[in-house]
């Protein structure tokens, strides 16, 4: 069960009341993070851990920061000139946004799928082999592709039109394409934002099933505002709540059976039984 | 705009009134099952066959308003995929109409040994049955009122006094039994007519219990709390 504790995984940074579960080993940690977007604050002080092989997922209702808090995992939020981090983000020993961390190292150890497909213009094998390629793999690359794609619960689907476009398959068959390039470079980590939200209900299926399937090797952090779909998938959820200053906060992390089945904190309860949005 | 007082329903306010709705089925059937026992004991009491007779047949209302809260719950938990407070007051309603189910039928044993004895001479005068069904009713009133309330201070007090309430119901069946034991052991004539009691002091032990039962579902509406008896699991940790 979530509760506060001062125990923390990291000698850096510092939180004193960090979301954690008993006994249960984290792979990654936050400790006070806040963004903001040119001043103005997203989110504020989240500290929580992540457990290994395990499904985290990140609810809340439009604006609380949910994915702000995703993507700062793996320093997406760099990309957005405006945004300024500040706190620990603790991975593989070592705070992220320290100044001598690579971010795309990062970015291969912890990949992310989007909320849209987002194949490249290439064929699907090159998709696939994207991310090796700039590794300097060029070894094995089939069987990396094979393996990848069979990962991504893909391959029979698009085994003989490897040639073709990215953007040839369906959505759903994209989506997981986009999976397979995510798991080519063998993250420990893969976020997803609303991963299925842009697909159809068989489609919804087959990545929630992929998610499942994959939670026993690497962890995954989804952003969803499908409360039916975190329920299925994940093992844990964290809850996220902005206020009437619109700063996001993470209000309650636990399992899904106290978060979904018997909240405690009355914000939650409203949001999960649909009486906030 | 301000949202309040608006006359649009929303989805919520739908599912706000439909749960309302199904609190509603469950008061009226637990009035149907109290009014059941009621009249049974009475009917016993009073060697009334006609009125035996009407708790008879009455049972299949009960038997059909269960029904109907059930498949009030089925579609609920498919249209709204409920969560938290809600799912658990949608299954606690299911349970308790399960257990108002079963007081009726115990209703239904009464009223059908009342007309198996028939007009036999009555063994003894009725005085600690009639006392174990008035606290069972009672009983089963204040369970359904602490369901309703879904105030976690309300459930808890509730179910320490029902306990209470349900061992002098277990207390006073001990005595029936060593009562009506006692009258068989003097004239073994009388086995008949006390084993026929001994059934009856047994259906309204039972109420009791039942009461017992839908005062756990009001407890695990307020708080999430499963428990059965003494026994309680913890929720999942990992």
């Amino acid at each position: 069960m979530a509760q506060n504790d001062t125990d923390l995984l990291s000698q850096e940074g510092s939180a004193e009341n960090i979301l954690r579960f008993d006994n249960i080993e984290p792979v990654l940690e936050t400790l006070d993070l806040s963004v903001a977007y040119g001043g103005n604050t997203a989110i504020s002080n989240v500290s929580f851990q992540v457990p290994k092989n395990s499904v985290v997922s990140l609810i809340g209702p439009s604006g609380c920061g949910k994915s702000t808090l995703l993507r700062c995992f793996n320093r997406m939020n760099d990309l957005i000139p405006s945004a300024s981090v500040n706190g620990v983000v603790n991975f593989a020993g070592q705070n992220i946004y320290a100044p001598e961390v690579d971010p795309t190292e990062i970015r291969f150890r912890i990949g992310m799928v989007f909320q849209r497909p987002n194949p490249f213009p290439k064929s699907i094998y090159e998709n696939v082999a994207f991310g090796a390629r700039i590794n300097g793999m060029t070894d094995d690359l089939d069987e990396l592709i094979e393996t990848s794609l069979r990962r991504a619960a893909v391959w029979d689907e698009v085994k003989d039109r490897l040639n073709e476009s990215g953007l040839s398959v369906s959505g759903g068959q994209q989506q997981r394409i986009c999976i397979a390039r995510a798991l080519a470079v063998n993250p420990e980590i893969v976020l997803m934002d609303e991963p299925a939200s842009a697909l159809d209900p068989i489609s919804t299926q087959a990545i929630e099933a992929l998610i499942q399937e994959l939670s026993n090797e690497v962890t995954i952090v989804i952003v969803t505002h499908n409360m039916q779909q975190a329920t299925r998938i994940s093992n844990y959820a964290a809850v996220m709540m902005a206020g009437e200053e619109r700063i996001g906060r993470m209000i309650e992390y636990g399992t899904n059976e106290q978060v979904f089945g018997n909240p405690k904190d009355e914000r939650t309860e409203a949001y999960v039984t649909g009486r906030i949005g | 705009m301000s949202e309040q007082g608006s006359i649009i329903p929303t989805g919520r306010q739908d599912f706000d009134r439909e749960l309302g709705r199904l609190e509603a089925e469950l008061i009226l059937m637990s009035g149907l099952v109290e009014q059941a026992i009621f009249n049974a004991l009475n009917a016993l009491k009073n060697r009334d066959i006609e009125r035996s007779q009407k708790v008879i047949d009455e049972d299949d209302h009960i038997d059909k308003t269960e029904l109907e809260i059930e498949r009030s719950c089925v579609e609920l938990i498919r249209r709204e995929a409920p969560m938290a407070g809600d799912l658990r007051r949608i299954i606690s309603a299911l349970h308790i109409a399960g257990e108002l189910e079963r007081i009726g039928d115990y209703a239904e044993g009464i009223a059908k040994i009342s007309i198996t004895i028939g007009d036999q001479p009555p063994l003894k005068e009725l005085i600690d049955i009639p006392r174990m069904g008035d606290m069972a009713v009672n009983m089963l009133k204040r369970s359904l009122e602490a369901f309703i309330s879904r105030d976690p201070d309300h459930v808890r007090t509730a179910s320490v006094e029902l306990e209470k309430d349900d061992d002098e119901v277990d207390d006073l069946y001990a005595k029936v039994q060593a009562d009506l034991m006692e009258l068989v052991k003097a004239a073994p004539d009388n086995a008949e007519r006390a084993t026929y009691l001994m059934w009856v002091a047994h259906n309204v032990e039972r109420v009791a219990d039942r009461a017992m039962n839908i005062v756990e579902r009001a407890l695990y509406q307020a708080t999430g709390e499963l428990v059965s008896g003494t026994t309680q699991i913890e929720m999942s940790t990992e």
